[in-house]
């Protein structure tokens, strides 16, 4: 299972990806800049995705609303930031490319003179809003703060979340924003990826007709860091919720790395849909729990395992941490059953499938395109990454178990209700998080 | 490195936007259709991009039809209906999906239940026994339904603490009292408590019946074979019309505001909106075209006022939700506790204006309707897609032809038509308002916007 691509770099270094489909007349535009909170520095974060946010505020040939003329043109359109990369997407008839790719590239060249300071002050309220949406006023919402800083040591570019801290929003200053800009924003940072109705041949010449003028910038260099558990850190919170929440989380390889696609059948393995051995057990059979999931969150410089689990109304996170660890000694020890890994197999392949039924927006086979390119500077990718999943054993998943998700070196979080620090799981400390 | 890069030296002209060209229309795909001797409908349409299929069946009957004081029952039933068939039980339901690399969901609304599974084509006879089996020959065990509903009593008190579903279940009840529209499909604690294995039972029989099924499939098929393979699958499935919702019994007028107290909020979360317009109103045309200008794109009225220039949320939309019986017209965002009452007197004012003093003017009508028809094709890009816009003439019995005249009849409305439909169903004076949020920080100047002191409802009351 591949898809067919062309891959050219512009002059001044701009690497562009095209593909053709042309079964829906509309074209995925999809430009990734290989920036995101790991770029960031403690006391500066959540500015990358703040940044995001300014790129839809105008530019100096259209220093109005970014939306307007897109939506205008029947297009849909959006942007998001992670900790490794930042991604501008628009959806577009065939007819409107060519707006598409005039507005990408002005605010690729263009963006700061049109950068005022009532712009930013504006959507710094705006993103203090979606940070006290999504994340201060929702039960369990500040697990990740916490989860991180936990993992990943205070000077690791992991340690914060995307959204950023508080203080950090209110402090930071125009200035910064025009020197990330010039850092970041170029065209030796980027990959554009192109797909759907389009000829690839007169793509190409609109691409190099908008972007070529675009001075290229200085290479990124490449952000490293390390980081490592010698024991269980375990903490606890609490929050307005009803039910005490256990999370487990641990460092794992990276993304594409040895050990993660055995992580990710194995967290799927043990903790999602009511398949897993943890919903059979914890909600299913024992009904000590109200929910259980479990996720290998792969990044480009390092990953991390997380199983979470709500404990069911009389029930204490004590028992829930002993028959996970149970679980995960005996996958571990015996590895998984020969219809468990054929049914990861056969998800495998379908999930790929799933993936590459749209040409763009959040996912979609532009998006795919620009992963493998960004991260692996091979677009061609697709069939080996299956393979990593067609090629797990039971003998390589169980090892892989055994060697992660190690009890000695994990951190352990309890969210528990407000005034009920009692129903933390057992010697946890007392987490700041805001 | 970059000092060897070389920038193109012709500069691109960017005096002006280029205009788009025109782009080719996307057919809607032809549904195949047949009906069993059961009267289950089966359509079919061929969508061959990728090796797969998506099936859904359509049954119209949802909560709607929830029996007097057994609140929850359709979402509970809908929820037994992958917890086993014949011998296999829940486990073994799910396995067998598995192997198949299945993606299988039920989703529950107030008119109609949907239960659907997608899967890679070679599995499409597999699958469709398992979706067979689920929907005709459910387990209903009482061990399951106990857990099944412990359950969902533990998700009715984690509910109590997420804002939204808070705001939205009292918008609910505000708006539609003991209409069958008047609940969340979840239910309440009371219901569910005093719900038994017979109540599913006997609403199984009653209400999920062939002769209110359409079965969909979209993808790598042909017709005939998808009949051949639902009536074999779907043979022994009989029964007529069997229950139906209520026609609705008339809706109460709420206080104009009502606060849910939550001590400490960082933001109010807000619902305004009241009984609107049903699906098959000859207005919906132009309330789409209306709405999308007044809250339903990012350019929106609503959201450029509240986000782009107060900055007081992440993003604020509204909807008209149609369904068969008249549904809610619905304001939404979570805003700065600080900002609320600016916010709630910011959107009455929109809703307001569109009706009356600011009507629609010509570059805010030809964008609305340019959003709305110039992407239109990206709405057909999946089998998935297809599926569920074909799922829309199911549920609402609208003609064939409907997706190839949405185009040409959003084009026609004009400016008049908005502010005709506008002030027809929308009702500045009727507005009911509910607020999740820090009572002690707004209620005084909540006060200050209506009449009447703000009405308290209690979380545990909802």
């Amino acid at each position: 299972m591949n898809i067919s691509f062309t891959k050219e770099t512009l002059a001044n270094g701009l690497e562009v990806l095209l593909h053709e489909d042309h079964a829906c007349p509309i074209v995925a535009v999809n430009l990734w800049y290989h920036v995101g909170s790991k770029n960031e520095h403690p006391g500066h974060t959540g500015f990358a995705h703040l940044f995001e946010h300014l790129m839809f505020e105008g530019s100096e040939h259209h220093d109005k609303g970014y939306f307007q003329p897109l939506q205008g043109a029947g297009a849909t359109l959006n942007g998001s930031t992670n900790a490794d990369r930042t991604n501008y997407w628009e959806v577009v008839p065939t007819g409107a490319l060519e707006l598409a790719l005039w507005m990408e590239s002005d605010r690729m060249g263009y963006l700061l003179p049109a950068l005022t300071q009532a712009k930013f002050a504006n959507q710094r309220d705006v993103v203090l809003n979606e940070r006290r949406q999504n994340y201060e006023n929702r039960p369990y919402g500040l697990a990740p703060m916490a989860l991180l800083a936990a993992l990943f040591p205070d000077d690791h570019p992991y340690h914060w979340t995307t959204i950023g801290e508080i203080a950090d929003l209110q402090r930071v200053q125009l200035d910064e924003v025009h020197a990330f800009f010039r850092r970041y924003y170029h065209p030796a940072n980027a990959s554009i990826a192109l797909a759907g109705d389009v000829d690839a041949g007169e793509a190409l010449a609109l691409v190099e007709q908008y972007f070529g003028e675009i001075d290229p910038g200085d290479a990124v260099e490449p952000v490293g860091a390390s980081a490592g558990l010698q024991h269980d850190v375990r903490i606890r919170f609490e929050d307005r919720v009803e039910l005490p929440r256990l999370y487990l989380a641990w460092l794992t390889p990276a993304m594409f790395a040895d050990g993660d696609a055995d992580l990710d059948l194995a967290t799927d393995l043990l903790a999602n849909g009511k398949t897993s051995r943890l919903y059979r057990r914890l909600v299913f059979d024992e009904r000590i729990a109200t929910d259980v999931s479990a996720s290998q969150n792969s990044r480009e410089i390092a990953g991390y395992s997380q199983i979470t689990a709500t404990a069911a109304p009389g029930h204490t996170l004590a028992e829930l941490e002993t028959a996970i660890f149970e679980e995960i000694a005996r996958l571990a020890a015996d590895g998984p059953t020969d219809d468990e890994i054929e049914r990861g197999r056969v998800q495998a392949e379908a999930q790929f499938m799933f993936r590459l039924q749209t040409v763009g927006g959040f996912g979609g086979k532009s998006d795919q395109l620009n992963a493998y390119n960004v991260f692996l500077h091979d677009p061609a990718y697709f069939d080996r990454d299956l393979a990593r999943y067609q090629t797990v054993t039971s003998a390589s998943l169980g090892a892989a178990v055994g060697r992660y998700l190690d009890p000695r070196r994990r951190v352990t979080l309890s969210i528990v209700p407000e005034g009920r620090a009692a129903l933390a799981a057992a010697d946890s400390a007392v987490a700041v998080v805001s | 490195m970059s000092g060897a890069r070389a920038v193109r030296a012709v500069k691109a002209d960017r005096s002006r936007l280029p205009a788009p060209r025109t782009s080719p229309a996307l057919p809607f795909p032809a549904i195949e259709k047949a009906t069993l001797e059961s009267g289950m409908r089966v359509w079919t349409v061929r969508h061959t991009q990728v090796p797969l299929v998506a099936f859904m069946l359509l049954v119209r009957r949802g909560a709607a039809s929830d029996p007097a004081g057994k609140d929850g029952l359709a979402a509970v039933t809908a929820d037994m209906l992958d917890e086993g068939s014949g011998e296999r039980s829940a486990i073994e339901i799910h396995e067998a999906l598995a192997r198949l690399g299945a993606q299988f969901d039920t989703d529950i609304g107030s008119d109609a239940t949907v239960a659907s599974v997608s899967v890679l084509s070679r599995f499409s006879q597999r699958a469709l026994g398992l979706l067979s089996d689920m929907i005709v020959r459910p387990a209903l065990r009482a061990e399951d339904f106990a857990r099944v509903r412990q359950l969902r009593l533990h998700r009715l008190t984690q509910l109590r603490d997420m804002p939204g579903a808070l705001a939205d279940r009292a918008f609910l009840r505000l708006l539609y009292g003991a209409h069958p529209y008047g609940h969340s499909p979840i239910g309440s604690e009371a219901t569910l408590a005093a719900m038994t294995i017979d109540d599913v039972r006997a609403f199984h029989a009653r209400a999920i019946r062939p002769a209110v099924a359409t079965l969909i499939a979209v993808g790598d098929c042909d017709h005939d074979h998808v009949v051949r393979l639902a009536a074999e699958a779907f043979g022994d499935w009989s029964g007529g019309a069997g229950l139906d919702a209520s026609d609705g019994a008339p809706v109460p007028q709420a206080p104009a505001i009502t606060v849910v107290p939550r001590p400490r909020a960082p933001q109010s979360e807000l619902r305004i909106g009241h009984v609107s317009a049903a699906r098959s109103t000859p207005d919906y045309h132009a309330l789409v075209v209306a709405n999308t200008i007044l809250g339903g794109q990012f350019v929106s009225r609503i959201n450029l006022n509240l986000r782009e220039h107060k900055g007081l949320t992440y993003g604020a939309r509204t909807s008209f939700e149609f369904r068969r019986l008249a549904g809610p017209f619905a304001l939404q965002a979570s805003v700065a506790t600080n900002g609320t009452a600016v916010a709630i007197r910011e959107s009455i004012g929109e809703i307001a204006g569109i009706r009356g003093e600011r009507p629609v003017t010509a570059d805010e009508l030809a964008l609305g309707i340019a959003a709305l028809t110039r992407g239109y094709a990206r709405n057909f890009e999946t089998g998935e897609q297809i599926g569920r816009a074909a799922m829309q003439l199911a549920l609402y019995d609208l003609p064939d032809d409907y997706f190839q005249q949405f185009v040409p009849r959003i084009e026609a409305v004009t400016a008049d038509d908005v502010s005709r439909v506008t002030a027809r169903h929308l009702d500045p004076s009727r507005l009911v308002t509910v607020v999740v949020g820090d009572l002690d920080a707004i209620g005084a100047e909540l006060a200050s916007l209506a009449e009447a002191a703000p009405a308290v409802l209690s979380p545990d009351s909802i």
